[in-house]
């Protein structure tokens, strides 16, 4: 039975990774996983400076999902490269770095600091809805996505995966504009914009008004937008919203994702991830699939 | 010594109501064995349509017994969950987490202990381990009214002064009232409660110039310092990002008052 997949060309022994903010560069919830047991981490976006992010309250729980506006605080690249990315480069999977900037310059710096280092792959943050510039600016106009994917690409010496916006009307438009723009692969969907109010105070539950929302709230939008996207690339999607569970994991799966994220459920259940990726393998033996390949796309109508 | 910690299943063993809204639970879990003064559990309410753990404060920890024991004020929909459980019914809690207060520190030291409210609860086992330590502990316990729980729990560590907000019991006022009238002194203040509170006590260390170590709240997410949601200004560089934004759910809950800006 196989359970490797490719990205651009970098195997993952499974199709199971983090999504990005949740998990930090996985110190923390190395303590209740093993690292090695994941097809990658994704770590928690990284700008060229640090970032303090947004006041508190940064976090709010709505009806099966969350809301949170951290605002990227991050300790900068060079912190990273001399603490984070040693930590991850002692487990035997997959390093992709977030990257994330307020100007285009930004973010080729990260990626120009990066060029010799170990990370496999980066993720390329164009869909943060929680700071004032950049990151989602560039995510929710073609034109924008597609020139800022192709100004990375020229510099990156990794694969680039370009992490689309739910935040836009038409979803396929963005894919292919970050497909033009040489994306190696899209992932997707970063968290919905949304609003809670707290009516007993009469306020905004967040400091900053809005958050992303996340959880199994957003779930069937994810598993939408995933297969719109998919159907309308060529290049590999990975696929994220809500997944909680390897039942979740496989619709994102049928429906064109080539692996997949666990982002907020992380934190109901830190062992999330590798029961999605064991959950993956039974359900694997449960049909007599023997390359999980097979699975990609194969939704039928 | 790094705490493990971890997701696990507890039985509840004991839940009343000791004050109206304010429940006292014990849960049987191996957990008790590693727990310190000033640190939380995450509890997860079984209610599907929500997600987070509820950070709650360790009141008591029976390490022989394998039990904990947290108090707990109605706040919302999940505390409101947990104030329905009965002996027998199993939860999942997340721990331990937090910091806790530097007991160690204190050792033969006078000790002025400010709880407000429910920030009352972690002061108990706060005292009891101060008094291991050789501590003389006094506790300046603020309440609304004359629902003073836990009083007796203190009284067997501490010497005990109690503040209402409506003047029923004790000193009318709040715990830095009783502090000036009474005109108490000590080495060390340590104090957990709402934020004004926990502003005035670290008004009162830097004009008495004694140190005081408070524990703060913050909305969290994950608990365990991955998410950056629950974060704090500090005066020194933060570990985690050096951006003077401390995590309260790793780095504390308990903060030198001087490195802290509330």
């Amino acid at each position: 039975m196989n359970t490797k997949v490719r990205i651009a060309g970098v195997e993952l022994k499974n199709p199971v990774m983090t999504a990005s903010g949740t998990f930090g560069s996985g110190m923390e919830y190395g303590e209740f996983v093993d690292l090695n047991r994941l097809g990658a981490v994704v770590t928690k976006g990284v700008a060229n400076v640090p970032w303090p992010g947004n006041p508190t309250p940064r976090i709010a729980e709505t009806y099966g999902g969350m809301l949170n506006a951290i605002g990227l605080q991050n300790p900068g690249i060079d912190v990273f490269l001399e603490r984070d990315l040693p930590f991850l480069s002692q487990f035997d999977t997959r390093i992709i770095v977030n990257v994330c900037g307020k100007s285009v310059e930004d973010y080729l710096e990260v990626t120009e600091k990066l060029a010799g280092s170990p990370a496999d792959l980066l993720e390329i943050n164009v869909s943060c809805p929680n700071v004032k510039e950049g990151a989602i600016a560039f995510g929710q106009n073609a034109q924008c996505l597609f020139d800022i994917t192709s100004r990375i690409k020229k510099k990156a010496k990794q694969p680039i995966i370009m992490k689309l916006s739910p935040n836009v009307t038409d979803i396929a438009e963005m894919a292919r504009a970050a497909e033009a723009g040489g994306a190696d692969a899209i992932s997707l969907i970063n968290t919905i914009t949304g609003m809670k109010i707290d009516i007993h105070r009469r306020r905004f539950a967040l400091a900053n008004r809005t958050g992303g929302l996340s959880g199994p709230a957003i779930k069937p939008v994810a598993v939408r937008m995933v297969y719109q996207a998919s159907e309308a690339v060529g290049i590999p999607v990975i696929g994220m919203g809500g997944i909680a569970t390897a039942e979740d994991a496989l619709e994102f799966i049928l429906a064109g994702a080539s692996a997949v994220a666990v982002g907020a459920m992380n934190f109901v259940n830190p062992y999330a991830t590798v029961e999605v990726a064991e959950g993956i393998e039974s359900y694997m033996k449960q049909y007599g699939i023997q390359d999980i390949g097979e699975l990609v796309g194969a939704v039928r109508e | 010594m790094k705490d493990q910690k971890k997701k696990t299943t507890a039985r509840v063993a004991a839940n009343r109501e000791i004050a109206p809204g304010i429940y006292d639970m014990r849960l049987e879990t191996d957990l008790a064995g590693c727990a310190r003064a000033g640190q939380f559990i995450g509890i997860y309410p079984a209610d599907k349509s929500t997600l987070l753990p509820r950070p709650i404060s360790i009141c008591g920890a029976d390490r022989e017994r394998g039990q904990l024991r947290i108090v707990f004020r109605i706040a919302g929909k999940g505390t409101e969950e947990f104030s329905a459980y009965r002996e027998g019914d199993e939860v999942k809690i997340l721990g331990i987490l937090g910091n806790g207060f530097p007991t160690a520190e204190a050792a033969g030291k006078s000790v002025i202990l400010l709880g407000g409210g429910i920030g009352i609860p972690p002061l108990v086992l706060l005292a009891k381990e101060l008094r291991e330590q050789g501590c003389a502990v006094t506790v300046i316990a603020g309440y609304r009214d004359d629902q003073l729980f836990l009083k007796e729990d203190l009284e067997k560590y501490a010497q005990v002064y109690i503040a209402t907000e409506d003047g029923s019991a004790g000193v009318k006022g709040n715990v830095l009232t009783v502090m000036e009238e009474k005109a108490l002194r000590a080495d060390l203040l340590m104090a957990c409660g709402p934020m004004p509170m926990l502003r005035a006590v670290k008004g009162c260390s830097e004009t008495k110039g004694i140190r005081a170590y408070i524990s703060l709240e913050e909305r969290m997410a994950c608990g365990v310092g991955a998410c950056l949601g629950c974060v704090c200004r500090t005066h020194k560089t933060d570990s985690h990002s050096h951006v003077k934004n401390a995590r309260i759910c790793t780095d504390g809950p308990v903060f030198d008052a001087a490195d802290v800006d509330l």
